[in-house]
């Protein structure tokens, strides 16, 4: 399953399905990064809304996704992490650490917008 | 087959999704909330990762199990892979040989509400693990 990527300005998003195999994860990976060279994007947004589940793998793959965009001197925002599925991450000891969450789309892109404005 | 009993073989990392949904599916119907569900279909997740990871193949079994006035889903993931040397390390939290995050089991226990764990080195795995309705 491909996770349809689009562009807004220097904004890339993401917006992941409910069931991505580990295959379609390590796929994005990739995708998004070569993308983010490729448009010289400031930041990307990962829209998990719709993802069932943040299992180990999930969120070890969000992690590195964050820290290979930062090395390319961009932002990401995890936004639409479900309450159940936080729950959940928590209950198993997954944490987010050093990766910028936001509630929805909306206030992930304020929270950017913000973000750039300090940087000018 | 019996009525409320699942079976799904774990070979790919494909089979790790169509596993939670159908535990998630089966939780639905025996009308546990969505909250619980996500923890059983997240439980069923890290075990058929288990399974991926360090047996390459093997089962999960969906159940559902009567207890003395409730209902709950029993998952039992069992494998012949290589098996666990040493369970009282693979079940303190941070230990792993696969370089996963280590989480697993331990993170699964805290899932659910009944966790048991047998294995033979060489022989394989079984987790099987309990949820009850609220």
């Amino acid at each position: 399953m491909e996770v349809p990527i689009l562009k807004q300005g220097a904004v890339l998003i993401a917006t992941f399905q409910a069931a991505l195999s580990d295959a379609d994860l390590n796929h994005l990976r990739m995708g998004l990064v070569q993308q983010v060279v490729k448009f010289r994007s400031r930041a990307v947004i990962v829209d998990v809304t719709a993802m069932d589940v943040m299992d180990s793998f999930a969120s070890r793959t969000l992690r590195e996704i964050a820290h290979m965009i930062r090395l390319r001197g961009a932002e990401t925002v995890i936004v639409g992490i479900q309450p159940e599925v936080a729950f959940a991450m928590v209950q198993l000891g997954l944490t987010l650490e050093g990766v910028a969450t936001a509630l929805d789309l909306e206030e992930g892109l304020a929270y950017l917008n913000e973000k750039f404005k300090t940087t000018n | 087959m019996s009525a409320g009993e699942i079976r799904v073989a774990i070979n790919s990392d494909q089979d790790i999704v169509s596993a939670r949904q159908k535990g998630r599916g089966m939780a639905n119907e025996l009308g546990f909330s969505s909250g619980d569900a996500t923890l059983i279909a997240t439980a069923i997740s890290e075990l058929a990762r288990n399974i991926v990871s360090y047996a390459r193949k093997g089962e999960i079994t969906l159940k559902v199990v009567n207890g003395l006035n409730r209902q709950g889903i029993a998952v039992i993931a069992s494998d012949d892979g290589p098996g666990i040397a040493d369970i009282r390390q693979a079940l303190r939290d941070g230990f792993s040989t696969s370089g996963s995050l280590g989480l697993g089991l331990p993170g699964v226990r805290r899932l659910m509400d009944e966790f048991d764990i047998s294995s033979q080195p060489g022989r394989g795995t079984v987790v099987s693990v309990k949820k009850w309705r609220q």
